[in-house]
């Protein structure tokens, strides 16, 4: 589904990610793991297309097609979603309109027409029960004075609503107490199938007693520098990152 | 010739002519008007209200100052200028000049007329008398050029315990049939005891000859009464609009002024609210959104002078390209103002690389048991945000639409007749740029 090949990026003349090679299938779930500083935000943001970083090298290749050239919002039309580690708050713009907006633009890039309203309705009651969210958040401005849960929440109900190939959950454990923890990942295992897929990225692997992954790599100094099974992130538990560098 | 000179030279003529009234008093108001013109002339950047607007991009030009009409327009082709989704009267000018084929005026339950016939006419005598000339200042030289050439306008005069069943639409057109032109409208509205009024006033020219407007507005609430007026500025970029609005508050009643800046090439609002009662509400709201090399500057003034007052004071700013925009938001409380709450806050958001803004909150407060605040910001786009809204999908067009949309809605939010509140929205979406339902 989704091949990074050879991936060279950075900011300004800043290279953080120094040769990514990650290939992804449907139906699985990849953990990217790695200290601080590493470059596994970098490499989230650059799949999801951000602007402020700069592809100097290598391809990104989603269902054989090159994304590279792809804005933003043309990538989430191919189906990635990025859940953001510091989601931000939009004032004046209810949850419920942003999403009805999203969703809209969507179906329009598609060439279809707008969803109608009753049908947006029972989505979101049915996807916001499903992650135990409490109704009022949705008539509120976009996480304006949500907390890190609430915020985190949030992104999964989007990511629920938006139904993407691919989502990169970025660091959505930070923030979260376990309960929240739990319904989160709870939500995200039921939206798993066979034909998404889903790569967390996470420091710690508290996350991935919840949300099991099929790979674990290991992110250092913007190269994967250990790929293995769920098995490898209880290894880094133990043993730390050092012993990899 | 300059222009000021020619100005008051044509005061004499103006004066003299049999057509209009030889009441004294009015006669008094504006000979001492035309002479503070004269000593003072037009204001220039040395002036401190004065110093990020400057005038001489519009005083270079040789101004008609009364205007020919002699060109009738026909309904269906303004009739886009007008809320004509809803019942209203209309009290409509062309070129300075009276329509009463475009108007809809009436006596029944208030007067909703023109000032020429109010002057001319006895039975106003006593209302002109209190109220004419009363609380437009004295010292400005650009309303006491008004007040020499006061003629025409609207003549709003409310008795007590009246709601008007649809709201006064106040329209002066410009067919640019002279190729420069100058307006100097005079509008004067009394509202009575516990009457309620809306109001929606526009300048509109009609064809992209130069025209500048200089217009005073006088309004009068009396206790208890409610009034909402509507500025809609949306004009061609070849007119300019200078609009000078006072209010004067009795003990209770509540006077909103919306201001939507979104057209013209120069345009100055002075909007001042003097109380003189207690338990006031003085609410002022405003939107610009402007691009090019297009000016707006909001000039306005609060004077607290009794208790338990209160001032609301939100003006917002989207400034593209080149725009340019002031704000300077005084707000005075007197000594003898105790509990007053008055809020004040000025947001701008810089969209285009050359544009600017200029923002000066003065808050002058000489009681000591008041809530008072102010705010004032000044940003661009947040990118963050237009990277979050366009990885959800949204067009980075519309992303930045929908940001600023929901920017200025609160503002939006505070529009209380439907019909306006959906045009202001649609003329929102036009400004920019984007075919787009909006729907907080």
């Amino acid at each position: 589904m989704l091949e990074i090949k050879d991936l060279h990026a950075g900011i300004e003349d800043k290279e953080i990610l120094r040769g990514i090679n990650l290939n992804i299938k449907a139906g699985e779930i990849h953990a990217i793991m790695g200290p601080n500083g590493s470059g596994k935000s970098t490499l989230s943001s650059v799949i999801a297309g951000n602007e402020t970083y700069e592809v100097i090298e290598g391809d990104i290749v989603m269902d054989d097609n090159s994304i590279l050239e792809l804005s933003p919002d043309e990538r989430a039309h191919k189906g990635i979603f990025l859940s953001f580690q510091y989601p931000v708050e939009i004032p004046g713009v209810t949850t419920t309109n942003f999403i009805k907006t999203a969703i809209n633009a969507k179906r329009k890039a598609k060439g279809l027409e707008d969803l109608p309203a009753k049908d947006m309705l029972k989505m979101i009651r049915e996807k916001s029960s499903l992650l135990d969210m409490d109704r009022k958040f949705l008539s509120r401005s976009l996480n304006e004075g949500f907390s890190g849960g609430e915020k985190k929440r949030n992104e999964i109900f989007q990511m629920a609503m938006l139904e993407p190939k691919l989502a990169i959950l970025d660091e959505t454990d930070s923030g979260l107490d376990i309960d929240a923890l739990k319904i989160v990942a709870n939500g995200v295992n039921k939206l798993r199938n066979e034909d998404n897929a889903v790569i967390v990225i996470t420091h710690y692997q508290r996350l991935l007693e919840y949300i099991v992954p099929d790979f674990v790599h290991v992110l250092h100094d913007g190269k994967i520098v250990k790929s293995g099974g769920a098995e490898l992130a209880h290894e880094l538990e133990d043993k730390g990152y050092d012993w990899l560098k | 010739m300059n222009l000021k000179e020619k100005l008051i030279s044509s005061f004499m003529a103006f004066e003299n002519n049999a057509d209009i009234d030889i009441d004294s008093h009015v006669h008094d108001i504006r000979s001492d008007a035309i002479s503070n013109f004269e000593a003072k002339g037009f204001p220039t950047k040395k002036e401190e209200e004065w110093k990020y607007t400057s005038l001489n991009s519009i005083l270079k030009y040789d101004y008609s100052v009364f205007p020919k009409n002699n060109k009738s327009i026909e309904y269906k082709d303004v009739k886009i200028y007008f809320l004509h989704e809803i019942e209203s009267y209309k009290i409509v000018f062309v070129d300075g000049v009276y329509s009463s084929f475009l108007s809809d005026t009436s006596h029944e339950i208030a007067d909703i007329c023109i000032l020429s016939s109010a002057l001319k006419r006895p039975k106003y005598k006593m209302i002109i008398d209190r109220y004419f000339g009363k609380i437009a200042s004295k010292n400005e030289s650009l309303t006491s050029l008004n007040t020499a050439f006061s003629k025409e306008g609207a003549f709003i005069n409310i008795p007590k315990n009246t709601v008007l069943p649809k709201p006064i639409q106040i329209i002066n057109f410009s067919t640019g049939t002279e190729s420069e032109i100058m307006l100097q409208p005079r509008n004067l509205l009394v509202v009575g005891e516990n009457s309620h009024v809306e109001i929606y006033e526009r300048h509109q020219s009609l064809n992209d000859n130069v025209v500048l407007t200089n217009a005073v507005t006088e309004i009068f609430a009396n206790k208890r009464a409610i009034v909402d007026f509507y500025k809609v500025q949306n004009d061609k970029k070849s007119a300019s609009l200078v609009d000078n609005t006072y209010v004067q508050q009795k003990e209770s009643s509540v006077v909103s002024v919306s201001t939507f800046s979104f057209g013209g090439k120069l345009t100055r609002n002075n909007l001042e609210f003097h109380h003189e009662g207690e338990h006031i509400t003085s609410n002022l709201n405003g939107i610009t959104i402007i691009e090019d090399k297009q000016h707006v500057d909001n000039h306005t003034l609060v004077k607290h002078k009794f208790e338990n007052c209160e001032s609301h004071e939100l003006y917002k700013g989207i400034y593209d390209d080149a725009s340019t925009g002031v704000f300077n938001g005084k707000v005075i409380v007197n000594k003898e103002a105790q509990k007053t709450n008055a809020y004040q806050q000025n947001d701008n958001i810089l969209v285009g690389d050359k544009a600017a803004v200029n923002a000066k909150p003065q808050l002058e407060i000489f009681a000591d048991d008041v809530k008072c605040s102010h705010g004032c910001t000044i940003g661009q786009m947040d990118e963050n945000a237009l990277f979050y809204m366009q990885s959800r999908g949204i067009p980075k067009k519309e992303a930045k639409a929908l940001l600023l949309f929901a920017f200025g809605n609160d503002v939006v939010e505070k529009i209380k007749i439907p019909a306006l509140k959906k045009r202001i929205t649609k003329l929102i979406a036009e400004k920019l740029k984007v075919d787009f339902e909006f729907k907080m």
